[in-house]
């Protein structure tokens, strides 16, 4: 029997059978993954009306911060105040606090801005230490800049001067 | 000393002595073309060198700074006008630009001897870098920042309250350049204890 053209013979179905699995396993660029999600529930009101967990939604377009440098009211005594201008490309970081760069104890009266208050001095234990404390370093934590927009959820908040106004009796108004 | 003045001795005697085997018109033509040569090429190499792709050709440039620099507004922003490396770092004036770049050398120097070939190389040594660029702009009076940023043409009420109350005072009266407040805008920043401000 000749058996020179075996190899051939052998590439040749060894090709074949690659060409056959590339084959099987591309699919068209723009297929859909066939995932099949039974439990597709809604999601929950308010934040994604109408849709469920798989539906994507265009996110809403972005909004400048408020940018007017005007000190807004605080709702509660305790509310850390929000930021009243931009804070884009501000650092944070291990390297430097560009916050403080204004409203640290050193830096206020030259920029004008409030400083920072003594609670942000004062560690764990209450002892209060030259320089801001690590665990109040990180500014954004509490304080944010705000935006001009409608909020996603209702709310219904109303301050402790309302609420005591609502408690006084009818006669003493 | 005495066979250095014999050699410049000899190289002035034939400086001095007419051409025997070439005319006046082909060493003027010569010299006409050879300088179009020379001085273009020497222009083309200055444009070449002065260009973005050529800063982030090096790994030092393109992971460090420039990637740092893509999140900042002088790379991504409404209205699609940027700032390249060289716009801010190179001095557009010619006599300023062919002395920054004679202190380039140095960093070519840097790049042959691997002084921030790696990421903890560059920040250890991110602190004097950065003190090197500040000093810079605070000598030249923000030039770079200037190129686009002019005073004369700033709107104090298109700024913020805040913006413009600085810009009217310590900017308009000469006592603080643009690097005293604006640091950090295009890079993250080197370790910022002690820096004046900060």
């Amino acid at each position: 029997m000749n058996y020179r053209l075996l190899p051939i013979v052998l590439l040749a179905t060894f090709g074949l059978a690659v060409a056959a699995e590339t084959g099987t396993a591309t699919r068209a660029p723009n297929a859909q993954p066939e995932i099949d999600f039974p439990l597709d529930a809604p999601a929950p009101d308010g934040r994604r009306p109408g849709g469920t967990i798989t539906h994507e939604f265009t996110p809403p377009k972005l909004q400048d911060d408020e940018n007017k440098d005007v000190r807004r009211e605080r709702n509660y005594p305790e509310q850390p105040p929000t930021i009243p201008h931009s804070i884009r490309g501000y650092h944070v970081d291990i390297n430097g606090n560009k916050c403080l760069a204004c409203h640290s104890r050193a830096n206020s009266s030259k920029a004008q801005a409030p400083m920072i208050s003594i609670t942000h001095y004062t560690d764990r234990d209450g002892q209060t230490l030259a320089a801001v404390a690590p665990r109040r370093y990180f500014c954004t934590q509490c304080h944010v800049p705000q935006q001009d927009v409608k909020p996603l959820v209702e709310n219904n908040f109303q301050n402790i001067d309302v609420l005591l106004q609502h408690e006084l009796p009818q006669d003493r108004q | 000393m005495k066979a250095l003045r014999a050699l410049l001795k000899r190289y002035w005697t034939v400086l001095r002595r007419p051409s025997v085997h070439y005319s006046l018109g082909t060493l003027t033509l010569g010299g006409f073309v050879a300088g179009i040569i020379f001085w273009g090429g020497f222009n083309t190499a200055l444009e070449v060198t002065n260009t973005e792709a050529f800063c982030i050709s090096c790994h030092e440039m393109e992971a460090n700074v420039y990637a740092e620099m893509k999140e900042t507004i002088h790379y991504s922003n409404r209205s699609g006008v940027r700032a390249t490396c060289p716009d801010c770092h190179v001095p557009h004036q010619w006599t300023d630009k062919i002395a920054r770049k004679m202190q380039a050398s140095k960093e070519v120097w840097g790049k042959i001897f691997g002084t921030i070939n790696t990421r903890e190389k560059f920040l250890d040594k991110r602190r004097e870098l950065a003190e090197h660029e500040w000093a810079r702009l605070k000598a030249n009076d923000s030039l770079e920042c200037r190129n686009c940023h002019a005073f004369d043409y700033m709107d104090f009420t298109r700024q913020s309250p805040r913006a413009a109350q600085f810009h009217s005072t310590a900017l308009a009266a000469g006592e603080a350049t643009c690097i005293d407040c604006h640091k950090g805008i295009a890079h993250k920043l080197p370790d910022m204890r002690g820096v004046p401000g900060w």
